[in-house]
């Protein structure tokens, strides 16, 4: 009988441990998010979203170059690792014993795990060493590599759901393999894929490390994206690690809309991909 | 492709599927190339590296792991404090994650009530989309402060009779380092665990509790044996995550290039070097080397992901996952 009880008993200080674990998980994200609000908001204003930053000691700069060479450089690595992406996952999940997919799909797991500090290295080789200059067009290619499996794989698994009636239906009205693959299949599956580009846009968005090494970071507006560019994970580094107060300030500002925008990205891919689900029951 | 116009249920015999089939092959190559471009593309990135390192490897071989100088100047380079600080700021990250984020795995997949389960699975995966830069960001002006003040003299207090937990405390240290990495790479394990959890068969936990055990002993005896090597893979994804993270770290730990047995003390890892070097490298060995640090911590993450999936793999396959060590 005591023992039951101490039985019971140690049951339920362990479910009290994973409790004050889940608490312990939980909080980093509030306080995060807290941080970022009480020390960023106050410095948000229109000149931070219209002016370019001002040498230390002068008030009132912006961080405009930043935003702006952020979305060039995420849109240009997006236009080169989406299409990619989807292309070798639709090949991955059509043909699926073919040796290539094989080989593909092992490729793309190694490439999902290397750290985006070696991308860059590969990025800073092939591209800013033979052009003998930094430019956002490197920074684009690094974060293209890194979205590339993202999308491959979300884009195999959503393929391989459609079920297999659909594509014999249409293949049985004439239509001819490949159109079946774009208009029916593809189609059925957009929704999902599009969820799985916004989480990889998101996650690329707020990539900092190959960066530094392709794009580097400028003081100028720009929009030639063969030179040097600012971007806003590039601001928080620099502003972070430099030493004046008034760099700190901007920091936590910079970060606050990065964060919002990787934020909104996530969220609003995985509304998409609920919605898709309620409706198909 | 003139018969696009037709009616498209009237399939119109010849000129239409001999128009189709070169469609078809069109567009089956535009696949094969998009798919062959992953693999080409790995291919490049190890010859590039390996070309980039050449003139450092061809120098300082396997010297380069075991050398301790760091100094660009007298282009001398050896990499075995930055592997240590890489793998013993990964060790420690994994020693707080791991129960952490197990607890959190099996709370919601065995204890919770349903309705929290998801909110609480859905802010850890918020975590994990938080980008590095602001884990570092917020490490340095609000983990740091209260580290330095609070944390780390209590630690040396209670602990000090251990060589880790002596010495001067500085803010920016390896353990610092270790508890931001700890952060960010808990949702990772979180979520792989929570999905191999939810891979048990119920009749597995369902037998247990029938033997008159408790719901804890039935996780202990029935669920987390049968699950194990797809939790050993998760924590091992986890390492390979704190293995490459570059931000946070590199804003955290401190950067010196020294081996110490305190964990108050600053450290310095492989990409961390990278970050804070490539852009002011002036010497092609300097560069080199560099690309030699790059390499050998690709090396390392192949390998430990490589063994991650397997372990995965192996318990997504069936039921034989928990048998046999």
């Amino acid at each position: 009988m005591n023992r039951r009880v101490v039985r019971r008993w140690v049951s339920n200080v362990m479910v009290g441990l994973m409790v004050l674990a889940v608490i312990i998980a939980v909080l980093p994200l509030l306080f995060i998010l807290l941080n970022l609000i009480l020390k960023g908001a106050g410095s948000l204003s229109i000149a931070f979203f219209t002016r370019v930053p001002v040498p230390p000691g002068e008030t009132g700069g912006g961080v405009a170059n930043a935003i702006v060479g952020t979305l060039l450089i995420v849109g240009v690595a997006s236009l080169i690792g989406v299409p990619l992406g989807v292309a070798a996952g639709v090949f991955c999940a059509e043909y699926p014993g073919h040796r290539l997919a094989t080989l593909t799909r092992f490729v793309a797991d190694v490439m999902n795990g290397t750290p985006s500090i070696v991308v860059g290295v590969f990025a800073w080789t092939l591209i800013v060493a033979r052009q003998k200059h930094f430019s956002g067009f490197a920074g684009s290619c690094a974060l293209a590599m890194l979205m590339i499996p993202m999308v491959m794989r979300t884009t195999e698994e959503l393929v391989k759901l459609v079920p297999n009636s659909l594509r014999e239906a249409a293949l049985a009205l004439g239509y001819a393999r490949w159109r079946t693959s774009l208009r029916i299949v593809l189609r059925t599956a957009l929704p999902g894929i599009v969820t799985g580009t916004l989480l990889s846009v998101a996650r690329v968005a707020g990539e900092t490390a190959p960066l530094l090494l392709t794009a580097l970071g400028s003081q100028y507006f720009s929009l030639d994206i063969n030179r040097p560019m600012a971007a806003l994970p590039l601001t928080v580094f620099q502003y972070a690690i430099g030493p004046y107060e008034e760099w700190h300030r901007y920091a936590w500002a910079a970060a606050l809309v990065l964060i919002l925008v990787v934020l909104t990205l996530s969220i609003l891919a995985r509304l998409a991909t609920r919605r898709r689900f309620t409706l198909n029951g | 492709m003139a018969t696009t116009s037709l009616p498209e249920a009237v399939p119109a015999a010849g000129a239409k599927l001999e128009g189709s089939r070169t469609g078809d092959r069109l567009f089956r190559a535009v696949l094969i190339l998009a798919a062959l471009a992953i693999p080409v593309l790995m291919g490049f990135l190890v010859a590039e590296l390996y070309t980039g390192a050449r003139l450092a490897i061809d120098k300082f071989g396997l010297h380069f792991v075991t050398g301790s100088v760091w100094d660009p100047v007298a282009e001398k380079f050896g990499a075995f404090p930055l592997i240590m600080g890489t793998l013993l700021s990964s060790f420690l990250a994994l020693l707080i994650a791991v129960p952490l984020s197990l607890g959190v795995a099996i709370y919601i997949t065995e204890f919770s009530p349903k309705a929290i389960r998801q909110p609480i699975a859905f802010v850890i995966e918020l975590l994990a989309a938080i980008p590095s830069v602001v884990y570092g960001l917020w490490g340095i002006f609000v983990l740091i402060p209260v580290l330095r003040k609070a944390v780390f003299p209590l630690l040396r207090e209670v602990l000090g009779f251990l060589p880790f937990f002596q010495g001067p405390i500085y803010g920016p240290s390896m353990l610092a380092a270790s508890i931001i990495l700890a952060i960010m790479v808990m949702p990772f394990i979180m979520s792989v665990a929570r999905e191999v959890l939810l891979a048990v068969p119920g009749s597995q936990r369902e037998a247990a509790l029938a033997l008159g055990a408790t719901r804890w002993e039935a996780v202990m005896s029935a669920i987390l044996p049968y699950a194990r090597s797809g939790i050993i893979g998760a924590v091992i994804l986890g390492l390979g995550r704190a293995l490459g993270e570059t931000m946070a770290v590199t804003m955290l730990i401190g950067n010196r290039n020294e081996i110490s047995l305190s964990l108050f003390a600053p450290g310095y890892t492989m990409a961390a070097v990278i970050a804070n070097e490539f852009s002011e490298a002036a010497t092609d060995m300097h560069f080199a080397a560099l690309a030699y640090v790059a390499f050998l911590l690709f090396l390392v993450t192949v390998l430990v992901n490589a063994a991650a999936r397997l372990l995965i793999w192996r318990v997504s396959r069936g039921p034989r996952g928990g048998k046999g060590r």
